[in-house]
């Protein structure tokens, strides 16, 4: 129960010497002329638990795509556990394989069996052997409550399980951080719950996570900090309680009391 | 009050469905007269049928099969089924089916061409189905070799010499990728490929062939002909473009400039082109811009141009395919860290080519069904031979038959093409 915890090191050194997961300094982004991330300043430590939440067009999952580069920065750094994103391809491929991300629409690949999809990774990137690469997907499957659809394809399981086999996919790289693109925003109400605890179970095992989501009740229970960003820029960073009892920019009182007042 | 709402007591159980469904009648009046238009459509598609069949089956069995010359065929018939019959002369097939499927190879090499086209079946046979043996995939990979060799004939040294090339290229290109670059690996080993070919090859093979002679009698490319000749460039041009598609592909949706610019004037400028243009090139032209007295076997020429014409269009379908696959496919895939290369093998192509699968085979079909158009630039593909056929005295004006017997030959083929295109489809549905 403890691999993560021991992997990250931060259960050893806590509160001594704080090792960075990622650094964003200065970054700005633009699609085209449109400026769409203005000055992001972000520090995230190993094994901390960041939400990130705001108005949909703020540029939430454009940042965190921006940290395992599916979307390319112009200006300012990014250092995902002291290697730096710039455009040489060897760093792009190696920050990658450390980080594991979970996407909105679960994106699993159709044309291969749940097993296939936690293995294919391992066995092509990491080069392990396809017996161990099995055995850790099925010690992840098992732990995402999926044990026994191992065989199936993913179009014959439901939206909340298909999502779980997304997040053991991307545990089956052991990745140092995980990403989570609103990973609930496309499930029907009654799968929420099932991938929420999966969520929570990864984090109480001291998981780092950045999550971009609107489930608050998460975003108490979990989180470390919450991050608001509206415009394309960090609005406002505080712990759950401070930000959820007490928001400060006006801004978050009005997110807030849109997304909580219904 | 307490009236409004609706709460049900019991539930309603599974019953059987309505008395007609599933019978004949049923069928028939579910699909064939459901409406006026349809009944009224049905009533003249069943008539026309009939007519055709009418009209067809007569002729096709008040038939000679004997005669030996299109001038008996009228007379047998005529004491056989009456005056006023017109009857199909089928002995027109039974004299010339032979040269109809081998063309002028020589009678008693017929074997070789008949090994060839079976063990191309069991060399096809791993790749068209999954429970095929996987150890069969090394044969098929020499299948190339051995086939070519197997028709042409010649020294066994050539054939040798160049798979032994191939084969240490193969064995060398992890190491060599590891040291140089996949790049520059892969340019070098065309480019010692090519000059192997054009320069070591012949001095080797006549070497080793003085030292120990080995081989099969060596038959001309102007002996081939029929079915032969077809199947030849049909499958090897289906084969080679199928993957060469591919790269043209991805080489259009590439990020890389130059790539792309070269791939889309490649694809624009062969689907610009008629087939007969590019013939008419590969017989004529390519003879003018080879270095004089360079004999640059004429089929070798046209399945090269058959291939390309067929990559270019193929290519596009493909393109369909990759641009159909959800941009999540292609994030995911980043997502995990697979090169570019892993990515497409892995994750994009196999799922990209599935949705391709019914363009990719009408692209095959048309292919194979274009290999008639060889004849114009003079090659005995069976339309040419049919002109041949024609041409002999006995059998001058016989048109029909010979046009049936070549349109059953090619549809068999394209049938079959199509009914696995299907069995894929099914085969690799896998309920999304």
């Amino acid at each position: 129960m403890n691999e993560l915890q021991n992997k990250g090191g931060n259960g050893s050194r806590a509160g001594i010497e704080k090792q960075f997961a990622v650094r964003i300094a200065n970054m700005n982004k633009w699609f085209g002329t449109f400026h769409v991330l203005r000055d992001i300043n972000l520090t995230v430590h190993l094994g901390e638990r960041i939400v990130i939440c705001g108005p949909s067009g703020s540029g939430k999952s454009t940042l965190i795509r921006c940290i395992n580069r599916l979307e390319e920065h112009q200006q300012g750094t990014i250092l995902v556990e002291d290697i730096e994103l710039s455009s040489d391809l060897k760093n792009i491929d190696l920050i990658r394989s450390e980080v594991g991300m979970v996407f909105q629409h679960f994106n699993l690949f159709p044309h291969l069996t749940v097993m296939e999809n936690c293995t294919l990774a391992p066995i092509w990137v990491r080069k392990i052997p396809r017996h161990e690469a099995e055995e850790t997907a099925r010690h992840f499957l098992e732990k995402v409550k999926i044990p026994d659809q191992a065989q199936k394809f993913p179009g014959q399981l439901s939206g909340g399980q298909q999502q779980r086999v997304a997040i053991a996919r991307a545990l089956c790289m052991r990745p140092r951080i995980m990403l989570f693109d609103e990973p609930t925003s496309a499930l029907d109400p009654e799968m929420i719950k099932e991938v929420l605890d999966t969520m929570i179970e990864l984090a109480e095992e001291g998981m780092t996570m950045l999550c971009v989501t609107h489930e608050m009740g998460f975003a108490r229970q979990v989180a470390d900090r919450v991050i608001f960003m509206d415009e394309g820029q960090i609005v406002e960073e505080n712990s759950p309680e401070e930000f959820f009892n007490n928001p400060r920019s006006s801004r978050s009182k009005l997110f807030l009391s849109q997304i909580l007042g219904h | 009050m307490g009236q409004s709402g609706f709460v049900r007591k019991t539930m309603v159980p599974a019953a059987a469905p309505p008395m007609l469904e599933g019978t004949v009648i049923g069928w028939l009046r579910a699909n064939l007269f459901n409406s006026w238009l349809n009944s009224a459509l049905s009533v003249v598609f069943v008539t026309a049928v009939a007519y055709l069949l009418w009209q067809f089956i007569p002729w096709a069995f008040k038939s000679s099969w004997t005669a030996n010359s299109l001038v008996e065929c009228r007379q047998q018939i005529k004491a056989g089924f009456g005056e006023d019959v017109s009857g199909a002369c089928w002995a027109v097939i039974r004299e010339r089916y032979l040269q109809l499927i081998y063309g002028f190879y020589p009678a008693d090499l017929y074997w070789r061409p008949n090994l060839t086209f079976v063990l191309m079946l069991i060399a096809l046979a791993p790749v068209l189905f999954p429970t095929v043996s996987r150890k069969l995939l090394l044969f098929s990979c020499m299948y190339p070799f051995l086939g070519y060799w197997l028709l042409w004939g010649g020294s066994i040294w050539g054939v040798a010499l160049v798979v032994a090339e191939l084969a240490l290229a193969f064995y060398l290109l992890s190491p060599l990728t590891a040291r140089f670059g996949l790049l520059i690996t892969i340019v070098g080993v065309v480019l010692a490929t090519v000059l192997w070919w054009l320069f070591a090859v012949a001095p080797l093979q006549s070497l080793f062939h003085g030292i120990l002679p080995l081989g099969l009698r060596a038959v001309p490319s102007n002996q081939f002909g029929g079915f032969t000749l077809s199947t030849i460039i049909g499958v090897t041009g289906i084969v080679a473009s199928l993957p060469l598609g591919i790269l043209w592909a991805l080489g259009r949706r590439s990020d890389m400039l130059i790539v792309r610019s070269i791939s889309v004037g490649f694809i624009e400028l062969i689907r610009g082109v008629p087939l007969i243009t590019l013939l008419f090139v590969a017989s004529t032209l390519l003879n003018i811009f080879l270095p004089p007295g360079t004999s640059f076997d004429i089929i070798l020429r046209v399945v090269i141009v058959v291939t390309l014409f067929s990559s270019g269009y193929v290519a596009e379908v493909i393109r369909g395919g990759l641009a159909a696959l959800p941009v999540g496919q292609y994030e995911a895939s980043d997502a995990l860290g697979l090169d570019y290369w892993k990515s497409m093998r892995l994750v994009v192509l196999p799922q990209a080519l599935k949705i391709s699968i019914p363009g990719i085979v009408s692209s095959f079909i048309g292919l194979f069904k274009d290999t008639t158009l060889v004849s114009i630039i003079g090659l005995l593909d069976p339309l040419g031979l049919s002109n041949a056929i024609r041409a002999d005295s006995a059998w001058n004006g016989i048109v029909w038959e010979l046009y049936v017997f070549i349109a059953v030959m090619f549809f068999a083929f394209c049938f079959a093409m199509s009914r696995y295109s299907m069995h894929l489809e099914r085969r690799l549905e896998t309920g999304h």
